[in-house]
């Protein structure tokens, strides 16, 4: 920047230790969270030494096991139907500027990112029960909380996807359709090798939002569907609880290389994709 | 795309499959329909019915061969007399904008710098903001239990600056020391979890500002701090209201964060609609408090929707 705010090395130093502070804000909690997990007092906040002990009861707490199978399965199937739905919506919102109602379609589409959750679950419910009253189904459980997730997970897999669309030029696709490719062909050929990125990103987020979730899991689950944060969440309700402390660590550290991972491949195929268009474009002035 | 192309006539079946853009359009469009408005409207109807011993009365029924309509409003009387419902509302609309401001104060200077920042880091400083927003939000509200609690590291840097004293005089706490569920441990809660909803908007819209508009400012004699306020300021206004939104709506109607981090008397909403629902398991009363907190947050949603709306309109 030509022009600094107070002088360069001050704005510099100030800059430098605003983002500091931010970061050390943002991640205080999480390696507070890590290193109790280790505690071995039974005081959750005073330091008594080291220990696995935590670690090692959580492998036989049948209740989160439980919890844990049934919320990745929700969250598969979630972030699955998130993706497809997702990418349907953005395609709609997109490409095509006018058709009948568009502006409540966008309405509906974005009001889940900030509608709160107790209310969108409370609706949720009540026309569930009330189906229920006239169809005889679906009971609640896990079919029930996939649907909730999905109205969150497709809010934010649209978001995403959307971004990526917007940004792509249309001439490659017109091109495609103008060599004769069926609007299938383009669509397979084209345009989803170019968006892959983004479908994987939204399918990792709302898979992480799925995991995640505790009022919608809380309003739409039966007896027996109790989801991974239902039960910590119970835990956490009645005070500190070490063994949430183990779980958290776990979670955090599978969660944390996931997405390093995922993000490092997603960057490395954006760059080599980058490098094949430059060298198409070099072999054909 | 469904003409055939020399005749321009449609073959008989594709009358009845519907086009690819019926299916784009339509699928996400009847999904949404079945299972985010109409919810509302059940929501809406059930608010102004009766609780009866099992199951609500239906407010159409047949009467004698006739249909009768009953609109029970005593909910929405109930409500307004009521005076804790009020409170909680207005405590509920407080707590939400005291957190989009703070929110704001410190996420925009960290969004700001963050845009300036060295373009190669860039990418590495944005990873870092997405992080904790991928790991459990529920998991990250627990730690601030462990680090406001008693001997906790927060509690113990507070206690030691002093700093409880002041928020004891500014009636944050309820005690010098004591600083877990209390207003003050809400709002930390609050800031903390929604932080990164307001920074990357934020971030989105100052990293494509033009920075030679803040050249043409100093050329035409603003000193930095003035182009700062008239030229990178307003330019961000939509970051700044998208972000807002963003923190604000969502805040209204919390309910994990003050049932973790609360306590007992730290009134919010959507513990009232929680506890009305499942311990008094009165769904219209409960379905009530959910029509007034949807006409409270209306407005602000009816903006952000538009401001998305724009912001995907521009871009295209």
């Amino acid at each position: 920047m030509k022009a600094p705010l107070f002088g360069a090395t001050f704005n510099r130093l100030f800059g430098h230790g605003w983002l500091g502070a931010g970061y050390l804000f943002l991640y205080l909690p999480i390696v507070a969270l890590i290193i109790y997990s280790f505690n071995a007092s039974p005081l959750p906040t005073v330091w008594g030494g080291f220990t696995l002990e935590w670690y090692r009861k959580l492998a036989s707490d049948r209740e989160m096991i439980a919890g844990l199978w049934l919320s990745l399965r929700i969250a598969f199937f979630t972030a699955c139907a998130s993706v497809v739905l997702g990418t349907l919506a953005a395609f709609a919102l997109v490409k095509y500027r006018r058709f009948t109602g568009r502006t409540l379609f966008s309405g509906m589409v974005n009001a889940p990112l900030v509608m709160p959750e107790v209310i969108i679950g409370l609706s949720l419910l009540l026309m569930l029960v009330s189906m229920q009253r006239w169809l005889g189904f679906p009971e609640r459980g896990m079919l029930t909380i996939w649907l909730g997730h999905l109205l969150v997970g497709l809010a934010y897999a649209t978001v995403v996807i959307q971004a990526r669309l917007q940004d792509m030029p249309p001439s490659l696709e017109e091109a495609a359709m103008d060599l004769g490719a069926k609007p299938w062909q383009v669509f397979y050929l084209v345009t989803l090798p170019m968006i892959a990125q983004a479908l994987m990103s939204a399918w990792l987020l709302t898979f992480t939002l799925s995991l995640d979730d505790v009022v919608l899991s809380a309003f739409l689950s039966g007896p027996g569907a109790t989801t991974m944060p239902l039960v910590i969440f119970s835990r956490a309700r009645l005070g500190l609880n070490p063994s949430v402390n183990a779980v958290a660590t776990v979670i955090i550290v599978v969660v944390t290389v996931g997405v390093v991972i995922a993000s490092y491949l997603i960057a490395h195929a954006e760059r080599r994709r980058q490098q094949e268009v430059a060298a198409a474009a070099r072999a054909n002035p | 795309m469904t003409t055939h192309p020399t005749t321009g006539e449609s073959a008989w079946w594709q009358r009845i499959v519907p086009s690819g853009r019926g299916v784009v359009i339509g699928v996400p469009y009847f999904w949404l329909l079945l299972f985010f408005l109409l919810p509302f409207l059940i929501v809406t109807k059930i608010s102004v019915s009766e609780m009866e011993t099992v199951r609500f009365k239906d407010v159409l029924t047949l009467k004698e061969g006739l249909l009768q309509l009953t609109l029970k409003l005593s909910n929405y009387v109930f409500i307004t007399q009521d005076d804790i419902y009020f409170k909680t509302y207005l405590a509920s609309l407080k707590y939400a904008a005291v957190t989009t401001a703070l929110c704001l104060a410190i996420g925009y200077p960290f969004a700001y710098f963050m845009a300036r920042a060295k373009a190669t880091i860039q990418p590495a400083l944005l990873m870092l903001v997405m992080l904790p927003f991928w790991t459990s939000f529920l998991l990250r509200v627990y730690a601030w239990k462990g680090l406001l609690s008693e001997n906790g590291w927060v509690a113990e840097l507070l206690i030691g600056l002093r700093i409880d004293q002041i928020l004891f005089a500014a009636d944050l706490i309820e005690a010098p020391g004591k600083l877990m569920n209390t207003p003050f441990s809400l709002v930390i809660g609050m800031v903390y979890t929604y932080l990164p909803f307001m920074i990357l908007p934020l971030y989105a819209n100052l990293a494509k500002m033009d920075l030679r508009l803040l050249e043409a400012a100093a050329d035409l004699g603003a000193t930095p701090w003035v182009a700062f306020w008239k030229v990178t300021v307003p330019l961000s206004k939509a970051g700044i209201i998208a972000g807002s939104m963003l923190v604000f709506i969502p805040c209204v109607g919390e309910f994990v964060i003050p049932e973790l981090l609360g306590g007992p008397k730290t009134l919010m909403i959507g513990r009232v609609l929680w506890d009305e629902f499942f311990s008094n398991n009165d769904w219209p009363l409960a379905s009530a408090v959910a029509v007034v907190m949807i006409l409270l947050i209306i407005v602000p949603l009816a903006i952000f929707n538009k401001y998305q709306a724009e912001a995907t309109e521009k871009r295209s």
